[in-house]
């Protein structure tokens, strides 16, 4: 089987993350790029379809020059080879960009099932998953918590409010997953080393059929407007509990009308 | 004035608050169309849509929309953007509405914008991102503004509008029924509202200590009517399930109330909860950086003030 797997690289949340004032965009190179947390578990559950099911799996990533620490990480915890699709020209895409760069890139290369995160922490949109099936005109087998393979019939555990949905399609699919479905394995010594021999293809936007008009900052379907720091919000009154703190407790929520 | 097509969100025929929230910010945009997607649709609902400002309700009861996953909904709007060129399609912020918005963005060419929290003229939508580090007003710029809103960006306000129903047909193409729903599986929820829409939230992290304690704070929750929330070192521990969690792997929230008891308040969370507007933060470590962001806190052993306040909020009812 033919499995991608789609990694993102985010600004490290633990570090402080910027917008740029020049165009708006997320500053990429102030804050340090880490592997999209729910990432590692798509890259996880792709290697363990593929440990059950052989095939190969290929890393995909859009992303500047560093994202190839990214792509080293899923290698080495396993996937077989990676394309890293980078070109100045996709800056400051947006979702509808990046699906239609993803999903031109993923026709090109082929793929039986492609995984991802079903969240990137820096966007939080959690849209490209359905992008991408809609684009590719797939199943849309999201937000799951399991996933079955048998021959081409597929099927998830769809994550909802009131529980989950079992839900059934044929491959070829996309999959999202929720952090929930598996334990990301640690890459060992040995995989950190194989890594490093592992085959990356760079594509450039002409490489994979991406109209450049349809890309990049002056094609994004949205704008940010404007933006600020939020400013501080208004210091509140900490109160020490001397045996009446939830009597003050109370009373600040009677004075907000919540009791 | 044009259309604000708003997508009605419903469980076992009862229209969600959030869709009333939806109708109420439409109104200021223009003139507010409700969308009802499969099955369920009662005169009960229709009057509630028109209490709270539906001048016109689109009905696509056929149950098929509700078999297949997302796509079927975002052909239903899709095909309703064709036919009533709206200036803009309003979608709840869960899940599904996002996965939605971004399918219907796709199929009308139009730009998306996920979790405004609130809703201006021209469609200007406000976001706080970065774990609520930034604010930002964004605009789409090309096609149909197609905004996902979070739950409690408005207050829901009735204001009547007309109601005029119009049945709608739709015809599912083959991709929009390639991944098919065979079984819905409900795990048990309790009368507690829904943790992303609730008005309040009682949150507990690790100072709550063990599973067993957790119902000092689903007693607080009870007392107020509030869903529980949990930070991720409580879900991890198993004390709380997952479903539960509030931060950046977890749910967002954005109530009117949050009350945070044992947790410290690190980024990963509040990224969660930072838009609540009202916090109240419970905890023993006067350092805690959950502090910062309260408009009221106590320093103390929760175990202590948590069934306290319960209690004086029992009285009071
Ligand atoms: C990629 C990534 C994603 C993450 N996603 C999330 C997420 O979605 N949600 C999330 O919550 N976290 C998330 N985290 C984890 C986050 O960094 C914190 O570790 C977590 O939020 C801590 O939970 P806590 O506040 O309950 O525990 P702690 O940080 O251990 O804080 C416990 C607090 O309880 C107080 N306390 C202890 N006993 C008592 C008592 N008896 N009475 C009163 N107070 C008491 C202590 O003073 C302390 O402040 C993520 C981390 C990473 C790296
Ligand atoms: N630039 C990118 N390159 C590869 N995969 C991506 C990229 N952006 C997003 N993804 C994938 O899409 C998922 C959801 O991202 P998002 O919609 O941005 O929240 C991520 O977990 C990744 O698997």
């Amino acid at each position: 089987m033919n499995i991608v797997v789609c990694v993102k690289q985010v600004p490290d949340t633990a570090t402080e993350r910027k917008l740029r004032s020049d165009d708006n965009t997320l500053d990429r190179d102030a804050a340090d790029g880490v592997i999209n947390e729910l990432c590692e578990y798509a890259v996880e559950e792709a290697l363990k379809i593929k440990e059950a099911h052989g095939g190969e799996v290929t890393v995909l990533t859009m992303g500047p020059t560093k994202a190839t620490d990214t792509i080293r990480k899923a290698l080495a915890m396993g996937c077989d080879k990676a394309v890293h699709l980078v070109d100045d020209a996709l800056h400051g895409s947006d979702a509808l960009s990046t699906s239609y760069a993803l999903a031109q890139t993923l026709k090109k290369i082929g793929f039986d099932l492609v995984v991802l995160g079903s969240e990137s922490t820096d966007a939080r949109m959690g849209v490209l998953p359905a992008m991408l099936a809609e684009r590719l005109g797939v199943p849309q087998l999201t937000f799951a918590k399991k996933v079955d393979i048998d021959g081409s019939a597929i099927t998830v555990q769809r994550v909802t409010d009131y529980g989950f949905d079992k839900v059934e399609a044929t491959l070829p699919a996309v999959v999202s997953v929720v952090e929930k479905i598996n334990e990301p394995r640690y890459p060992s010594f040995k995989g950190i080393m194989a890594a490093k021999k592992k085959p990356v293809q760079t594509l450039g936007i002409a490489d994979a059929d991406i109209d450049a008009a349809l890309v990049g900052l002056t094609a994004a379907w949205s704008q940010v407007a404007e933006f600020a720091v939020t400013p501080p919000r208004v210091t509140g009154t900490i109160v020490k509990d001397e045996g009446d703190g939830g009597g003050k407790a109370a009373e600040f929520l009677a004075s907000k009308k919540f009791i | 004035m044009a259309e604000i097509l708003v997508l009605v969100e419903h469980v076992d025929g009862a229209v969600k608050k959030v869709t009333l929230e939806l109708l109420t910010l439409a109104r200021s945009l223009g003139s507010p169309s409700a969308v009802w997607a499969g099955a369920g649709y009662s005169p009960d609902a229709k009057a509630q849509l028109a209490e709270y400002g539906a001048d016109k309700i689109y009905v696509a009861g056929a149950a098929e929309i509700d078999d297949y996953v997302v796509a079927p909904k975002a052909e239903l709007l899709a095909q309703l953007v064709s036919a009533a060129a709206p200036a803009a399609v309003l979608v709840a912020a869960n899940a599904e509405g996002k996965e939605i918005a971004a399918r219907l963005a796709i199929k009308t060419d139009s730009g998306v914008i996920t979790d405004a929290v609130g809703l201006g003229e021209g469609v200007l939508a406000e976001q706080s991102i970065f774990g609520g580090g930034v604010d930002v007003k964004s605009r789409v710029a090309k096609g149909t503004p197609i905004v996902a809103v979070r739950p409690n960006a408005a207050n829901p306000e009735p204001a009547a509008g007309a109601g005029a129903e119009e049945q709608v047909s739709v015809t599912l193409s083959d991709a929009a029924q390639a991944a098919k729903v065979v079984e819905r599986v409900h795990e048990e929820k309790g009368a507690r509202p829904e943790l992303t829409e609730a008005a309040i939230v009682v949150s507990g992290g690790r100072g709550v200590g063990s599973a067993e304690n957790f119902a000092v704070i689903e007693r607080l929750a009870d007392a107020l009517g509030a869903a529980v929330g949990a930070s991720r070192a409580a879900t991890d521990a198993g004390w709380y399930p997952h479903q539960f969690q509030v931060g950046q792997t977890g749910k967002t929230v954005s109530p009117q109330l949050y009350i945070a008891a044992g947790i410290s308040g690190a980024i990963q969370h509040r990224a969660g909860m930072q838009t609540a507007k009202t916090i109240l933060a419970i905890n023993k470590d006067p350092e805690a950086p959950i502090f910062e962001l309260a408009d009221f806190g106590v320093v103390g052993d929760l175990h202590q003030i948590v069934p306290q306040l319960s209690e004086e909020v029992e009285k009071r009812k």
